[in-house]
């Protein structure tokens, strides 16, 4: 026993297991506190006080939304701007556009437009990126999608284009029509809008350099 | 399937490791449907769509897994408790609830496919959370079954032998089959949503999985070469160690760009740069093991260099375990390096970079391992003293790997032109998306990919026929 070492103690490793791995569950569920705070989501009192939440409430959709460089943070944030129309309202309540948002993202599910494109990121390769979809100056009123479904606005066209996908095709992949129905449609541009309004610490980089999207000019 | 040589806990892990290769397959079938899609987009356009492909590519993935890892664990319990599984007759009934529910899941996939914008689609059809999109109330069914696979393991580990393997799965197996739990709920919240799907995903494959395969690893070592007990199970705690201490907040590089605060940067970068470390610890210790097994063999009582036998009582197996050990280190471990710095993860997360990482990490770090697993099981089946490797084995492992590691370097090929064109110059739009698709070093990626995955099929194909036929080959020593 006199030359026995602790570095060859099956029970020392044990015991470090056991702590490295309770001491590392411990940190992680009082970050999951943290982070919690830090991502519910806002209302529509902070939205009319101005108060910056990294994830506005639903009435988001009320406001018009851009991707502005902050020299602080040194990346792009969603700036929310002055009242906007979305489908032709800018008074949409609380309740209403909370429903819509929860009609989108059940839709954005019960679709699985996460095994083609990334939100947020995550997701299949397979179709562009939906974090700023809403926010792509192809969407905007001098851009090829929104000229090519003939509708006078972004959230227009958008909800068209999910409506009948394969009448539309931009390229040789081209979206399978999935039954979306026009208040669905609806949803899922509410839900996309919401989206682009979420602090993502600069991701995606550069979306803010392309014209149409800085100062939503 | 029934063989009255097997008791009855190992009889049942040959019937999950018979479903998972069967699921291994139907993998690889549609990750082909899905790789022949990005070359020619029309292919089952609006009749199996990619959404559709890929949805089914890799829960087929994630299950089969999970049935092979079930089966490694009803084999090896009575190896290490030296007990009969308690509570086997439960067991071999959750395993029929198991596959029917699974194949209830896949028909809807495959021929509903997608539902209207509610509850129902959610609970009946699929949920559309990558990896996890079973509906509800097949969650409801794999949480049954796994509270019973948990059951059969510790109260077999209480009443038996408790060896140090048993207790790592028992606390591995019981926080793989919680975690689930934290995947079971709606919200409106997206980036509540994601936060809760990566407690699932991450620490799932990147904390639970991984100190199970150090465990398979362990047992595999001492089966098969006769490596000391007491050694193997040292190197396991301290693997354990780890994997926990650098997984469980290597989370964090999936919290950068998901909404959640900039500190996850740190955290991320920090705990996930030290995951590698225990892969690294892993892959040595069996190359280690391995030599000094062996070495003592050749030192003991020999004259001649002829007359030294291998220690390695599988051959088959054991190739797989070694290329377990090199691909969980060049898959995860430098592969996921590659990119999970966030100054590095902010142009490459989200593009075929983390397809090409996906695919080598999952195949090396698990698939690899749990076809060792079958192997082992067609030993045991066959009452084989000393198996070796046949043609087929070779072929099969041969193409496999190779296939594999092809797909990969083709898919970071073209995750390189995503990064360059996509990201770093047209800002993720849908035009710098389209452009970078369009890109000729993109297109032939995918075309080399497609290719390698036909490789990796003729692979399976071979594998198929070796697992089937091995066991009956007079090569082996019975």
């Amino acid at each position: 026993m006199a030359n026995r070492s602790v570095w060859s103690d099956n029970r020392f490793w044990q015991r470090s297991a056991a702590w490295v791995t309770g001491f590392a569950a411990i940190l992680l569920i009082w970050l999951t506190f943290d982070t919690s705070m830090q991502i519910s989501m806002g209302s529509d009192e902070d939205l009319k006080n101005g108060v910056t939440k990294r994830v506005p409430g639903p009435t988001v959709i009320n406001y018009k939304i851009t991707y502005e460089m902050d020299a602080k943070r040194g990346h792009e944030v969603p700036v929310i701007g002055e009242k906007e129309l979305f489908f032709g309202r800018d008074d949409w309540s609380e309740e209403e556009a909370g429903a819509l948002l929860h009609l989108g993202k059940l839709g954005s599910q019960a679709k699985n437009c996460m095994n083609c494109h990334t939100l947020l990121g995550n997701g299949a390769y397979y179709a562009p990126d939906l974090t700023k979809a809403w926010l792509d100056p192809a969407w905007g009123p001098e851009g090829s999608l929104q000229a090519m479904t003939g509708k006078p606005t972004k959230e227009e066209a958008m909800a068209e284009f999910l409506q009948h996908p394969s009448q539309y095709p931009t390229h040789e992949r081209m979206m399978p029509n999935l039954g979306i129905t026009a208040e669905e449609a609806k949803g899922l541009v509410a839900f996309l809008k919401h989206m682009s309004s979420i602090d993502t610490n600069g991701f995606p980089r550069n979306f803010g350099k392309i014209k149409g999207a800085v100062h939503g000019k | 399937m029934a063989s009255s040589t097997l008791n009855e806990s190992k009889q049942l892990a040959t019937w999950y490791f018979t479903f998972a290769f069967i699921l291994f397959g139907a993998q690889l079938l549609f990750g082909l449907v899905a790789a022949i899609q990005y070359v020619m987009p029309g292919f089952l356009f609006e009749i199996l769509d990619f959404s559709v492909a890929r949805t089914l590519h890799i829960n087929a993935l994630v299950v089969w897994m999970v049935f092979a890892m079930f089966g490694s664990v009803y084999w090896l319990l009575p190896d290490e408790t030296g007990i009969d599984t308690v509570g086997i007759k439960i067991g071999k009934l959750l395993y029929w609830i198991f596959v029917a529910a699974i194949a209830v899941v896949v028909l809807v996939y495959i021929f509903v496919q997608v539902g209207p914008a509610d509850e129902t689609t959610i609970w009946f059809i699929m949920e559309g959370r990558e990896y996890i999109e079973a509906p509800r109330w097949a969650d409801f069914g794999i949480v049954v079954v796994a509270l019973g696979f948990v059951a059969n393991l510790f109260l077999t580990g209480i009443k038996g032998k408790q060896t140090g393997i048993v207790t790592v799965l028992m606390a591995d197996m019981i926080a793989f089959a919680g975690l689930y739990l934290a995947g079971m709920f709606f919200t409106d919240n997206i980036s509540v949503d994601q936060y809760w799907w990566w407690w699932v995903i991450h620490l799932w494959v990147e904390a639970t999985w991984e100190v199970f395969v150090g465990a398979i690893a362990a047992y595999g070592l001492i089966t098969m070469i006769g490596a000391h007990r007491k050694v193997v199970e040292m190197w396991l705690w301290i693997e354990v160690a780890m994997l926990f201490g650098s997984g469980i907040l290597g989370m964090g590089h999936h919290y950068f760009w998901i909404g959640t605060p900039e500190y996850w940067w740190e955290i991320g970068a920090l705990f996930s740069a030290l995951e590698p470390l225990p892969l690294v610890a892993m892959f040595v210790h069996v190359l280690y093991d391995w030599g000094k097994t062996q070495g003592a063999e050749m030192n003991a009582e020999h004259t001649d260099e002829d007359s030294v036998r291998s220690v390695i009582q599988n051959k088959p197996a054991f190739t797989w375990f070694v290329f377990n050990a090199f691909g969980n280190f060049l898959g995860a471990g430098v592969w996921g390096f590659f990119h999970t710095l966030p100054q590095v993860n902010l142009y490459t997360h989200g593009t075929q970079f983390t397809s090409a990482h996906g695919h080598l990490a999952f195949f090396g770090a698990y698939a690899t391992i749990l076809i060792g697993m079958m192997y082992i099981a067609v030993q045991g089946k066959n009452n084989i003293k000393v198996m070796n490797n046949t043609k087929s084995s070779i072929w099969a492992v041969s193409l496999i790997v190779g296939g594999v590691m092809g797909m990969t370097v083709a898919l970071t090929i073209a995750g390189y032109v995503q990064v360059l064109v996509s990201r770093a110059q047209m800002g993720a739009t849908w035009a710098g998306y389209f452009d970078g698709q369009a890109g000729m070093w993109f297109a032939q990626g995918m075309d080399w990919r497609l290719i390698m995955g036909v490789v990796t099929f003729l692979g399976f194909l071979l594998l198929a026929k070796d697992l089937l036929t091995t066991g009956k080959n007079p090569v082996h020593e019975r």
